[in-house]
């Protein structure tokens, strides 16, 4: 049925094509609220469905992409997608959470009354375009035009209360990400120029190490990990921070999943699909990514612990999240790479709920320091306990989705042996951090005593954005128990087995 | 000898532009209104014409026309290959943008010159025209004249602080002329030629001496300060920013790339490959162009006049163009080698900068609004006009998949290719610069708010929108929509092959000899 409505080569191009439709229809809708946000949800559970009837074809075709090219750019480099299996779980994820981001935003942004929101809802579009255009595009030089328009379309988002601090923290964004760009472009202009190709190969491009020398393909590294600046590695963090100010459902769905997640997802196709494990091994470059992985790591929950604003806290957490997901890629055995791309979905669905709590306090009660909000647990129930399943996840703690993945890190350490199985005590430390910065949220929502004291009577955000916070709550429990929702396992076993060759 | 009627072409595009200038001036007289519709016709009648030139060099092969009859190196040869016939479609599309624009914002900022204004803009795109047909040397350096002089006046046109403008962009200008001539009185002195055709025939044995030597110095220097080149950029900022709008968006997008044009045949038509790899002129120009580049965008942050800011940021995309230019012996792809890189971004830089003049000379006509900072709320006032301004500036900075991406690289790939890995990170970091200096302004426009205006929650806020002409706004949505389009298109390398063309005829690119 499904193939006769859209034949199967053209479906990565639709995918990318909803919300490039929708936005205009959002525009052309500007003055009526509720016909255009109805579009932003036709366009979102379009484009979930389908990315997710893709699933099905590259499970069921061992590995072998749905390739689909518009035009060759330079020879042997088109313009053009191939959906792989990794891909698909990084698509899932954005599509099915810009789904329930929708109608949070629906909630969010009526209830605080914000300005310009047609304006919001087509960025949002245009984000989430360029998100899913990166997991999709077949090669470097399609996945870095779609994330540089993943870059400037989010820009309006941050700087969306037009504030001081809000332009400051635009300009910040753009000043990173668009130097980050200009580092990924020099990045695959040589990978080009050495190899003539750009395209992902499953075990990595074989004419790299025979046509660049070894100083060159560490330079060539360096470069691309500066491109992916994205991925809010120290010391190149501090955009996400200051990004903050954005409105919530932005902080939730860009800087929990669209946007740093574009940069992880770069970073884990660059050394599983351009370098290759193999060569990654020969030249040591697995131990300075994991170095360079768990500093971050730490770094981070450090400087969490000192946060006070609600937000910024979770944005440390991102980046220490983020990290940890290099790091498993870093660790060069499958179950490390395994555990880093079952991290990428995971990770998003925790942190999403976490976000959308954080904004749904603010709804009710303007509230945006933890130091705040002694008590609320009472006032808001259903959301903080939303808020503790996020962040028994992020502790790694059963039973949730993160204890899955952390599982498949230490697991992973072990099998990559040597200096690698050192790290486990980093993760425990890590972890003991995490546990000091969000248990004392659960204990003041929860236990703490409310100077006010305005009664307890129960007082929730709108439906619109307590049902996506309690959808991704449960979702984040579901994956601990059947980690193969969404199909999440097999397609990242099928991604794996077909490294070949990954070796411990 | 019968010529079809397409190999007329290359003569009436001059001649029907002449008579039309002086056509202008006479029906002036009985009716100012009569002047744009002679000007719009003539310039669409010459674009058709170039258009099936460019056709008939693609498909039939190069163009002579001998004036009057006379036969070569005696009489004036006009030759029209795959180079000229790309620049002349350039020219005449943008002249008929910018004409189109300038019905109304003539009518409002000159209104007592509207007839002088139409003939010397008539003459200026004569002159345009001729540097880019014509086959001889010095008629070539008459042609340049006739431009330089109508550009002259036409910056003065605004009287007052433009006169000065227009006055040391004259002295410069005549210094640049000056030389021009020089090299063509030493070229003469020593082959008793002006046709190129018959000078690049004479001149290879003569290669080792050192008028001819002196003589392409002359002309690198002469025309060097007609484009602007950086360090000889220093009439452009102003006669730039005090010209009508319509004309800072000729003299960037068009005036100073016919002079590169000009360079470009005079270094591979009257000289050629062979000669420039004996001298290493193109090596150092490279470095002034990366000088210019980067300097260039530097002086641009430090503006806060939006049509100043466009006129540095027009210093440095020069540099962009003459790097490109400098690279291209030295590149062999049959992509992005030999003459590709720097003729795809002279249409670049064409469609991006007439845009955004176009769009300043839009905020200057509504409300005489110069400075960045005066621009808050115009996002919300003149929504279209500042999106046309938004999608030229990311092009400018370069983000695909608009033709500033696609320049910056195919420029890169270039740099790669000839080893001069120094010029990739100038290229990166100046596309940062244009990031700083373009994003300003697009902030202001869109998201500061004014000192008295309140955070309004409702969805309509309390400005009104107040648009520019619609005769004004079709042309700047059609460059804003082109810089995005053309990217595309250029991705896609259907019109490569026209440029391909370019290399065949001078031996760049994939068919230099090793």
């Amino acid at each position: 049925m499904m193939e006769q409505l859209i034949p199967i080569p053209y479906r990565p191009l639709l995918a990318i094509l909803c919300p490039a439709i929708g936005s205009i229809f959002i525009v052309l809708f500007g003055k009526r609220p509720n016909i255009r946000e109805s579009w932003t949800m036709l366009a979102s559970i379009a484009q979930f469905l389908i990315v997710f009837s893709m699933v099905p074809i590259v499970i069921g075709g061992n590995g072998e992409p749905i390739k689909y090219t518009l035009f060759t750019a330079f020879p042997s480099v088109d313009f053009g997608f191939s959906v792989d299996a990794f891909g698909l779980i990084f698509a899932i994820t954005s599509s099915f959470l810009w789904i329930l981001v929708s109608s949070y935003s629906i909630g969010y942004m009526r209830s605080l009354h914000e300005h310009a929101q047609t304006r919001y809802y087509f960025c949002f579009c245009w984000a989430i375009f360029g998100a899913v255009g990166v997991a999709l595009s077949g090669n470097l030089f399609t996945m870095f035009v779609f994330y540089e328009i993943l870059t400037v379309s989010t820009y309006p988002l941050v700087a969306h209360d037009q504030t001081p601090e809000a332009l400051f923290a635009g300009r910040k964004y753009l000043a990173y990400l668009l130097t980050a760009g200009g580092f990924f472009l020099a990045a695959v202009v040589i990978t080009y120029y050495f190899t003539g190709t750009t395209d992902f190969v499953t075990g990595g491009i074989p004419n790299l190490a025979s046509e660049a020398s070894r100083t060159a393909l560490m330079a060539l590294f360096a470069l691309f990990l500066l491109g992916f600046m994205k991925a809010a590695w120290m010391p190149f963090h501090s955009w996400l921070p200051t990004a903050m100010v954005a409105p919530t459902p932005v902080s939730a769905l860009l800087h929990a999943v669209a946007v740093v997640k574009a940069g992880v997802f770069g970073i884990v196709r660059v050394v599983c699909y351009i370098y290759g494990v193999d060569l990654m091994h020969g030249l040591g470059l697995g131990l300075v990514l994991a170095c360079l992985a768990t500093f971050t790591i730490i770094v981070a929950n450090l400087f969490a612990l000192a946060q006070d604003n609600l937000k910024r806290r979770l944005a440390y957490s991102t980046i220490n999240q983020l990290s940890l997901i290099i790091f498993g890629v870093a660790l060069l055995s499958p179950e490390g790479i395994e555990g880093a791309m079952m991290h990428i979905p995971f990770h998003g669905f925790m942190k999403i709920t976490l976000f959308m709590c954080a904004g749904a306090i603010i709804v009710v009660s303007g509230k945006k320091n933890i130091s705040e909000m002694a008590g609320i647990g009472k006032e808001m129930p259903v959301t903080m306990i939303a808020f503790t399943i996020g962040a028994l996840g992020m502790c790694a703690l059963p039973p949730t989705a993160g204890f899955i993945t952390h599982h498949l890190f230490v697991h992973g350490c072990e099998e990559a042996g040597g200096t690698m199985s050192f790290f486990p005590y980093v993760l425990l430390i890590a972890a003991i951090l995490d546990v000091m910065y969000f248990f004392p949220i659960i204990y003041t929502a929860f236990f703490a005593k409310s100077e006010g004291s305005s009664g307890s009577k129960i007082n929730e955000a709108p439906l619109f954005m307590l049902v996506p916070i309690a959808i991704t709550a449960t979702v984040s429990i579901i994956f601990f128990f059947y980690p193969d929702l969404f199909h999440i396992s097999e397609l990242v076993e099928t991604a794996v087995s077909s490294l070949g060759g990954v070796h411990p | 000898m019968i010529l079809s009627v397409v190999e007329q072409f290359p003569v009436l595009v001059i001649v029907v532009s002449l008579l039309s200038a002086f056509t202008i001036l006479i029906a002036g007289w009985l009716n100012k209104k009569s002047c744009w519709v002679i000007s719009f016709a003539t310039i669409l009648v010459q674009l058709v014409m170039a258009v099936f030139i460019l056709h008939h060099v693609l498909t039939v092969g190069t163009i002579h026309y001998w004036l009057g009859g006379w036969s070569p190196p005696w009489g004036i040869e006009y030759v029209v290959d795959a180079l000229n016939a790309y620049i002349l479609v350039i020219v005449l599309s943008l002249a008929l943008i910018c004409v189109t624009y300038s019905k109304r914002s003539i009518a409002h900022e000159l209104p007592q010159k509207i007839v002088s204004f139409y003939t010397l803009y008539q003459l200026l795109v004569t002159g345009l025209c001729g540097v880019t047909v014509t086959g001889d040397i010095f008629n070539m350096y008459v042609f340049i004249e006739i431009f330089s002089l109508s550009a002259y006046a036409l910056i003065a046109s605004r009287g007052k602080i433009a006169l000065k403008a227009s006055f040391t962009y004259l002295v410069l200008g005549s210094i640049g002329a000056c030389f021009f001539l020089l090299g063509i009185g030493f070229l003469y002195s020593v082959t008793g030629s002006l046709n190129m055709h018959d000078l690049s025939l004479i001149l290879p044995p003569l290669y080792e001496n050192k008028v001819v030597q002196a003589a392409f110095v002359f002309f690198v220097v002469g025309l060097s300060i007609k484009m602007a080149l950086f360090p000889l950029h220093t009439w452009l900022p102003d006669a730039h920013s005090f010209a009508p709008s319509e004309i800072s968006a000729m003299l960037s997008g068009i005036i100073i790339e016919v002079s590169t044009y000009a360079l470009i045949r005079v270094s591979f038509s009257v000289y050629t490959v062979a000669f420039i790899k004996l001298l290493p002129i193109f090596d150092f120009l490279c470095w002034v162009a990366a000088f210019g580049i980067i300097i260039g965008s530097v002086l641009a942050i430090a503006q806060y006049n939006l049509k100043r800011m466009l006129a540095y940021s027009s210093v440095s995309q020069m540099g962009y163009i003459m790097l490109a230019v400098g690279l291209s012996t030295s590149t062999h792809s049959a992509l992005w080698g030999g003459l590709t890189p720097a003729l795809m971004h002279i249409l670049n830089h064409a469609l991006m900068k007439g845009c955004l003049f176009l769009v300043a000379g839009a905020f200057i006509y509504k409300a005489e609004l110069w400075n960045i900072t005066d621009f808050q709320g115009l996002g919300r006032k003149m929504p279209y006009t500042c999106a046309a301004f938004m999608l030229a500036a990311i092009s400018m900075i370069g983000v695909p998949p608009s033709v500033g991406f696609v320049s910056k690289v195919y420029i890169i790939l270039a740099c790669l290719e000839s080893g001069k890995f120094i010029f990739v990170a100038v290229m990166l970091l100046s596309s940062l610069l244009n990031l700083v200096y373009f994003w300003r302004v697009i902030e202001t426009m869109y998201m500061k708010r004014g000192e008295g205006e309140e955070r309004s929650h409702s969805h309509s806020s309390s400005s009104k929108i107040d648009e520019i002409p619609l005769s004004m706004l079709i042309p700047v949505l059609t460059l804003a929509g082109l810089c995005i389009i053309m990217g595309v298109v250029w991705l896609t390398e259907i019109p490569l092959p026209i440029l391909d063309q370019v290399n065949a005829l001078f031996g760049l690119g994939r068919y230099a000899i090793p």
